[in-house]
């Protein structure tokens, strides 16, 4: 993974001193809750509703062991014992104290880590594909462009008050495992006929209250362009972005307005306007950080009949959370933070600490945060597997379920979140038990529910199988559920399927909704997804109301 | 003399005949390009940065110096011209802080050499000693 240079830790390091100097002038009255909050948001930190919430980067989702254990360390000594990951890769801390802050941007320097620009109007933490190096069909390892990107994008002079938040995501797969064409700009990485990287550029793409699938607005973007192409849409942007609505502040809006062809006319001619000044990615810089990437010290080794004699549990396990991988002899295993009874993607500091020690015992150390709220360790032996498991159902965290349908994905809610309208944990607890006969769910096949508590839309619901939105009714926690997205192959925007339902009736809801969907793919022999549910919702009786 | 773009597009003609020194005021939502034929008269630009979400003002800094080549003195104005601000204004080619009311001089000289490391290309800034990325030039 990558390891900071000089530059990248005096910049951390000055970049702590300064945030400990502006939360000594807020808490000393000399910079007003108005004049700190653009400061504090540029530095993962959100005042909630029971007490400040830090988000941490985890840049493209990698961690280090070491890093995962001081990522436990702090969740220990300044919160709660434990932490949230998030669909952006990051994680969250729901109870630091903002006096502490300063102190454990300090601790996670100290291990090459920040909070650096995971809130506020500027360009987020860079998210990637969790199979990064390892798929094998990636046309590339998207790591080292991402690292790339974090490191332009940090600080950027011109760029750090936008209209609004700007997300980016680099898949080198055709399949779309960190749901690229619904952030700001996706990369795709591509190579052109003499070989040569590039990058596909979608632009305009996001959920939230209006939420919309990015466009290509150039097919082959060459790898040395990359920094002045994203300097040119991001001035684009910045310049003409909608600044009086914040609900109309993102770049999809700009694009949808102007429509995808004017908006790229406008971007190519500051582009090429732009360039003689432009950064210029420079192969000397770009190997630089690709070394950083390298494989690790794989063995020769080959395939084995891992689950050969193994007891059924393994083998469930083996099924749904562990995936090929590029070299023989591996596999990539998932470690599910999706505990039936458990809020998604939670995980106590104990767990942290006791993963990262794995990790180092099985896959060279390392371990990736993924889109869907999981962690992986993507290099095991497969010789290893059962063992790993072992440790992994000792910690709570070999439940078998990646891909179905209590994989599912939830922000963190009215619990946590002050824009919040509803519950999602209690909501997703209620669906765990629902479904916890382990042969239903497998039954159902791969089906994903995706759980936001507010039209800002944290958990994606518009692009999950089965989407469920909490919306406020008259003080009440409603939920309106909508079928047929998807982000994962292709994408597609779910549809509202009816009226809302109370909290009590989710559950039973989404039961009558699989099972309709289990009985039409059962005699129709469709055996694919619910993102046919578009056509499934036309047929569905009308949901109870109350 | 310090006048409003659009002071200068109305009364563009009596403008001509002003013998003095003369300085443009820029909102955030004006065009930069506007001033790209006689960007030479001017001895100062002044941007404004009316409140703490303003962004605009950033792009407009850069493209007076790197695309219009403007010389002169390069001025941040406005409510939200703050400490915190001054390290980025800088980077972005403004030389002259008008800081808003409240704010301490000593602190936002300090704050100017916050950082002696960035990432990015941009205007030149004295208190940057080491950067990664390079332009084509």
């Amino acid at each position: 993974m990558y390891r900071y240079d000089e530059l990248d830790q005096a910049f951390v390091d000055q970049r702590v001193a300064e945030f400990r100097d502006q939360t000594r002038r807020f808490l000393a009255g000399q910079l007003s809750e108005d004049e700190f909050r653009p400061l504090r948001l540029r530095n993962g930190l959100y005042i909630q509703r029971h007490a400040p919430m830090l988000r941490i980067a985890i840049p493209y989702g990698l961690l280090s062991s070491r890093q995962l254990r001081k990522l436990a360390e702090v969740a220990r000594r300044y919160d709660r014992g434990w932490g949230h990951f998030t669909t952006r890769q990051n994680l969250q801390l729901n109870w630091p104290e903002l006096a502490d802050v300063p102190d454990i941007l300090e601790q996670l320097a100290s291990v090459q880590m920040h909070a650096i620009q995971t809130s506020g109007n500027c360009v987020r933490n860079v998210t990637a594909d969790h199979m990064a190096g390892i798929a094998r069909d990636e046309v590339d390892d998207p790591r080292p462009y991402c690292e790339i990107i974090r490191q332009w994008a940090t600080l950027h002079p011109e760029f750090t008050y936008l209209p609004r938040k700007f997300k980016i995501a680099v898949t080198g797969s055709p399949e779309d495992r960190a749901a690229s064409e619904v952030h700001d700009i996706g990369l795709h990485l591509r190579r052109d006929a003499r070989g040569d990287i590039g990058f596909q550029v979608l632009v305009g793409g996001g959920l939230g209250r209006q939420p919309i699938i990015g466009q290509v607005i150039r097919e082959f973007l060459p790898l040395p362009d990359l920094l002045s192409y994203l300097e040119a849409i991001l001035r684009v942007y910045n310049r003409h972005g909608r600044r009086d609505n914040l609900n109309k502040a993102r770049i999809k809006i700009l694009v949808k307005s102007l429509g995808a062809a004017r908006f790229r006319e406008q971007v190519e001619a500051e582009w090429h306007a732009a360039r003689a000044g432009a950064p210029r990615l420079e192969a000397a810089e770009v190997d630089r950080v690709r070394s950083h990437f390298t494989p690790p010290a794989y063995e020769a080794l080959a395939d084995i009949e891992a689950t050969a004699g193994r007891d059924a549990h393994f083998q469930a396990w083996y099924r749904y959370n562990t995936r090929p991988h590029r070299v023989a002899g591996y596999r990539a295993v998932f470690i599910s933070l999706k505990a039936h009874g458990q809020n998604p993607g939670d995980m106590t500091s104990e767990q942290m600490a006791a993963v990262a020690a794995l990790a180092e015992r099985v896959s060279f150390g390392l371990i990736r945060a993924t889109h869907n709220q999981n962690l992986l360790l993507a290099d095991v032996r497969q010789i290893d597997l059962y063992e790993v498991w072992g440790e992994l159902r000792r910690l709570g965290l070999a439940m078998p379920n990646i891909g179905t349908l209590t994989d599912m994905i939830a922000c963190p809610g009215l619990d946590f979140c002050s824009l919040a309208n509803a519950g999602t944990l209690g909501v997703a607890k209620q669906i765990q038990q629902r479904f916890d006969d382990l042969d239903y769910l497998y039954d159902l096949g791969e089906i994903e529910i995706k759980m936001s508590g507010c039209m800002n839309a944290c958990g994606h619901h518009h692009v999950g199988h089965i989407g469920i939105l909490g919306v406020d009714k008259h003080g009440e926690e409603w939920y309106q559920i909508s079928l047929g997205g998807s982000v994962n192959g292709f994408t597609a925007l779910g549809e509202v399927i009816g009226p809302s339902v109370p909290q009590d009736e989710v559950a039973a809801t989404i039961e009558r909704i699989v099972e309709v969907y289990r009985r039409a793919t059962f005699c129709g022999g469709m055996r694919s997804s619910l993102t046919s549910g578009a056509i499934l919702a036309r047929r569905m009786p009308p949901t109870p109301t109350r | 003399m310090i006048v409003p773009l659009s002071e200068l597009r109305t009364n563009s003609a009596a403008w001509r005949e002003w013998r003095g020194r003369l300085g443009v005021r820029l909102a955030a939502a004006d065009n930069v390009e506007d001033l790209a034929d006689d960007i030479a008269r001017y001895a100062l630009v002044a941007v404004e940065f009316p409140n703490p979400s303003e962004g605009r003002g950033f792009s407009l800094g850069r493209l007076l110096r790197a695309r219009l080549r403007f010389k002169g003195e390069l001025r941040a104005v406005g409510a939200a011209v703050k400490q915190d601000k001054i390290f980025l204004l800088a980077r972005c080619g403004f030389d002259s802080f008008e800081l808003a009311a409240g704010e301490n001089p000593a602190e936002a000289l300090g704050a100017l050499h916050r950082y002696d490391v960035a990432y990015q290309p941009a205007e030149p800034h004295p208190a940057i000693k080491r950067q990664r990325f390079s332009s084509i030039g």
